[in-house]
C-alpha cells in the first residue's frame, strides 16, 4: 500500500518525470569547467609539440596532472549528459537508446583512458 | 487530424524557411561546438596515452597533432572550446532569469562570438 498521494509523487518531477537532476548536474559541471578549462588550455597547450622527456616531466608534477585529470573527467561527464539531450532531440526509438548507450560508454572509456595515462606518467 | 479546421492561426516556421538570426545561429553553434569538441578531446586523450606509453609512440602521436591537419583540428577545437565556454556563461546568465529581452540576447550573442574569437587569438599568441 502506497501512502504517497498522486500529487505528492508528481510534485517537482516536471514533464521529464525526473525532476531537475540533469539540469543541476549540467549547471555544476559547467561552473566547474569554467575554472578548469582555462587552467587546462594554458597548461596543456604549451606542451603540445614538446619533446617526450619534457612532457612526461611536466605532467608528472601535481598541478598540471590534477588539472588535466579533472578537466578530462568533468569534461567527459559534461559531454555525456549534454550529448544525451541532443540525441534525445534528434533520434527516436531503438536508435535513441543505441546512441545514448554508445555515447555514455565512449565518455567513460575516454575519461578512464585519460586518467590511466596521467597516472602512468606520474608514477 | 487532416480535416480539422485549424483556422487562420500562424504556423510554426519550418527550419529550412526560417530566416537565420543571430540568436538562432549562436544557439545551434553551442550544440555543434559541444558535440564537435569530442574530436579534440579524444585526440588529447590519445596524445596523453602515447606520452605515457613511450617516446616512439609519443613522437608519432605528437607529429599527428602538430601536422597541418592536426593544427587545423586543434585550432578549431580551441575556438570551439572558447565558444562553448562563453555560450555556457550566457546560459548560466539566462538560467538566473536575466537577459531574455531581444536587445540583451543579441548583445550577449555578439559577446559570445567576439569573445570566443579574441580568446582564441590570445591563446594562440600566448601558447
Amino acid at each position: 500500500m502506497r501512502y504517497l498521494t498522486d500529487r505528492k509523487r508528481a510534485v517537482g518531477m516536471g514533464a521529464a518525470h525526473s525532476g531537475t537532476e540533469h539540469f543541476w548536474g549540467m549547471t555544476v559541471s559547467a561552473v566547474a569547467l569554467l575554472i578548469l578549462v582555462p587552467l587546462f588550455v594554458f597548461t596543456f597547450g604549451p606542451m603540445l609539440g614538446k619533446p617526450h622527456a619534457e612532457v612526461v616531466a611536466y605532467f608528472g608534477r601535481p598541478f598540471p596532472a590534477i588539472v588535466a585529470g579533472l578537466t578530462l573527467w568533468v569534461g567527459f561527464m559534461h559531454f555525456k549528459n549534454g550529448i544525451r539531450v541532443a540525441i534525445e532531440d534528434y533520434t527516436h526509438g531503438i536508435n535513441r537508446k543505441i546512441f545514448i548507450i554508445g555515447a555514455t560508454c565512449l565518455s567513460y572509456a575516454a575519461a578512464a583512458t585519460g586518467l590511466f595515462a596521467l597516472a602512468r606518467i606520474a608514477l | 487530424m487532416a480535416d480539422v479546421n485549424r483556422g487562420n492561426r500562424p504556423l510554426s516556421p519550418h527550419l529550412q524557411i526560417y530566416r537565420p538570426q543571430l540568436t538562432s545561429i549562436t544557439s545551434i553553434l553551442t550544440r555543434i561546438t559541444g558535440a564537435g569538441l569530442l574530436v579534440g578531446a579524444l585526440l588529447v586523450v590519445w596524445w596523453l596515452l602515447a606520452a605515457s606509453t613511450g617516446e616512439g609512440y609519443f613522437e608519432m602521436a605528437d607529429a599527428v597533432l602538430t601536422s597541418f591537419i592536426g593544427d587545423v583540428v586543434m585550432f578549431l577545437s580551441l575556438w570551439a572550446l572558447w565558444y562553448h565556454t562563453f555560450a555556457g556563461v550566457r546560459h548560466l546568465i539566462w538560467d538566473t532569469g536575466r537577459g531574455f529581452d531581444i536587445p540583451t540576447a543579441t548583445k550577449l550573442g555578439w559577446a559570445v562570438i567576439i569573445g570566443s574569437v579574441l580568446a582564441t587569438l590570445f591563446t594562440v599568441v600566448v601558447i
